[in-house]
């Protein structure tokens, strides 16, 4: 028996936003915005998205997340990844790329509540 | 330099979206030196490029524009409008100076009127690939000649050069084919001696107008103060407040990388960029610097056509027929082939299944009482795409499938007719970079009669 467990939390409970978006007809950009600078902090901290994690959430290969960035200014992290097929292309699904952010939103972290 | 402090009103972020009337009005109040507003994007897809038509209504455009002339007619300040007709193109800058002309013939304007082009000859950038000028973006393809022919319209995005070629021959509104979106912003500061890091960060911030102010609702506006060393950002609308947080997260928005930021001719660098909240309604910027590049590379866009499409629109609530969506579907696709062995693309957009994330998708089951059907073909000619089209959504409605109890139907067509025309499909093939000698070389300025 574990007498007691760390307390996870969605980043979608922890962040003021999380957006997904084309960056290019090529490319799709995820922004995790938090509230205030101590959650950003205490969030870049834990280390818990990395291009293997992320790459998991959409079933995709390592290779094709791009960039994970940690932006300062906004107390955000970006995460840009390829997409499987260009904006608008035969098969594709979002053409704007607003709506693939939920893998992201729903993915948990251990977070305790402050 | 002789200004020391320049103000650029962005009406809005999209030239057709909706001014607030309300926000024109304040912004105008504080005497801007120029009105600027972006009008394209690739965002709504490679159909608008192709086709040569815009994305925004035609109606709205007008309203839009017409207000945004009698606000410069009054003051006698510029107008810069880039990426006209959403596209850019040729077709796309005709459409905008066919609603610029009507309006200033109902309204008696007179301007003196520059119009720039963005479209690229093929057989020119066809000899930059023999010459090894171009390369990909974001793709790892390099463009071929192939790609060129096949291409159905390509633009290259122009800089600032071309916006202040035509400021130096005293035009007074400004219409330009496919631009950087942050171009017709910076032009009049740049070419007064602005720090340039500065003027295109504040480009990149206005060109989408109010999206940077919260609350975040709603086509807005934006200015901009240009100063020596910083610039200020503030919502004309009294409603709304730029923020820290408003200004810095917009800096992120549809950027790949919010610290370093390609445009013709160089990046800007943001790592030292700091945001302070001046007043309450107010953000204050500096550090952001220009990095010039050694080479002037200009950003292509084009597209190709792929075909004709045709669809129809179901939805399926039948719970039998739930649990087996996936063989039900593969039977609609073999009756297809039975009689259209090849020629067509049949695509079943899934909804409640995998209709928005498709590949991305890791929810495997289905949770939902009922799902949305979209029954979609694209074929190269519209009789070939209705036929196949047609075939399908009939075998759909009627196939069977085991343990089926519904046996009149398969599927609830909202719309009569079911069939829907869609139009020619197209997507994008170029998407790459050619560098440039002159940065006015593919973009003729040019003054035109009204």
């Amino acid at each position: 028996m574990v007498p007691w467990a760390p307390m996870r939390r969605t980043i979608g409970e922890i962040a003021a936003f999380v957006t997904s978006k084309n960056a290019g007809p090529f490319l799709l950009t995820l922004d995790i915005v938090f509230p205030d600078r101590r959650t950003y902090e205490r969030f870049k901290a834990l280390k818990a998205l990395d291009r293997v994690t992320i790459a998991g959430l959409y079933g995709v290969m390592a290779e094709d997340v791009l960039k994970i960035i940690e932006f300062d200014p906004a107390y955000a992290v970006k995460i840009t990844m390829r997409r499987p097929l260009g904006s608008g292309a035969l098969g594709e699904s979002d053409v704007y790329g607003a709506q693939q952010h939920v893998p992201l939103m729903e993915h948990a972290v251990t977070w305790e509540d402050a | 330099m002789t200004a020391k402090r320049m103000t650029i009103l962005a009406p809005e972020g999209m030239l057709g979206y909706g001014i607030p009337a309300r926000s024109m009005a304040e912004g105008m109040k504080r005497n801007p030196d120029a009105l600027a507003v972006d009008a394209g994007s690739t965002d709504p897809g490679p159909y608008y490029l192709g086709a040569g038509v815009a994305f925004t209504n035609r109606r709205a455009f007008k309203r839009d524009l017409a207000m945004i002339l009698e606000a410069a007619q009054g003051r006698h300040i510029p107008v810069l409008i880039g990426s006209a007709g959403g596209g850019g193109g040729t077709p796309h800058l005709e459409w905008t100076l066919e609603v610029y002309r009507e309006i200033c013939r109902e309204r008696g304007y007179r301007f003196r009127t520059a119009v720039i082009g963005a479209e690229v000859d093929k057989n020119w950038l066809k000899r930059q690939i023999l010459r090894g000028r171009t390369s990909p973006l974001d793709l790892d393809t390099a463009l071929t000649a192939d790609d060129v022919d096949r291409s159905a319209r390509i633009v290259a995005q122009m800089g600032y050069e071309p916006f202040m070629r035509a400021l130096d021959m005293d035009a007074e509104v400004i219409i330009a084919g496919r631009a950087y979106d942050p171009a017709p912003i910076g032009a009049l500061p740049m070419r007064a001696g602005f720090d340039p890091g500065l003027v295109i960060h504040m480009g990149k911030i206005l060109e989408c107008g109010g999206a940077a102010a919260y609350p975040r609702h709603g086509s807005d506006s934006l200015l901009g103060f240009m100063e020596e060393d910083a610039f200020i950002v503030e919502p004309p609308n009294p409603d709304k407040v730029c923020t820290v947080a408003s200004v810095a997260a917009h800096t992120l928005y549809e950027k790949a990388d919010p610290y370093l930021m390609h445009l013709p001719g160089g990046a800007i660098d943001l790592t030292r960029t700091t945001f302070e909240q001046l007043t309450p309604r107010q953000v204050r910027v500096s550090g952001t610097r220009f990095v010039k590049a050694p080479q002037y590379t200009l950003k292509l866009e084009g597209v190709r056509r792929v075909g004709y499409r045709t669809l129809a629109i179901a939805g399926v609530r039948d719970p039998i027929l739930i649990s087996q969506i996936d063989a039900y579907l593969e039977n609609i696709r073999q009756r297809v082939a039975e009689t259209y062995p090849d020629g067509y693309r049949l695509i079943f957009h899934v909804y409640g299944r995998d209709g928005v994330m498709g590949r991305l998708e890791q929810v495997k089951e289905i949770r939902s009482h009922e799902i949305g059907l979209v029954i979609e073909v694209v074929a190269d000619d519209p009789d070939t795409s209705a036929a196949v089209l047609a075939l399908a959504r009939s075998a759909g409605l009627h196939v069977t499938y085991p343990g089926r109890k519904a046996i009149a139907g398969n599927l609830a067509f909202p719309f009569s007719p079911s069939d829907i025309k869609a139009g020619d499909v197209y997507e994008f093939n170029i998407h790459h970079l050619v560098v440039v000698d002159d940065p006015l070389e593919l973009f003729p300025v040019e003054i035109i009669k009204t």
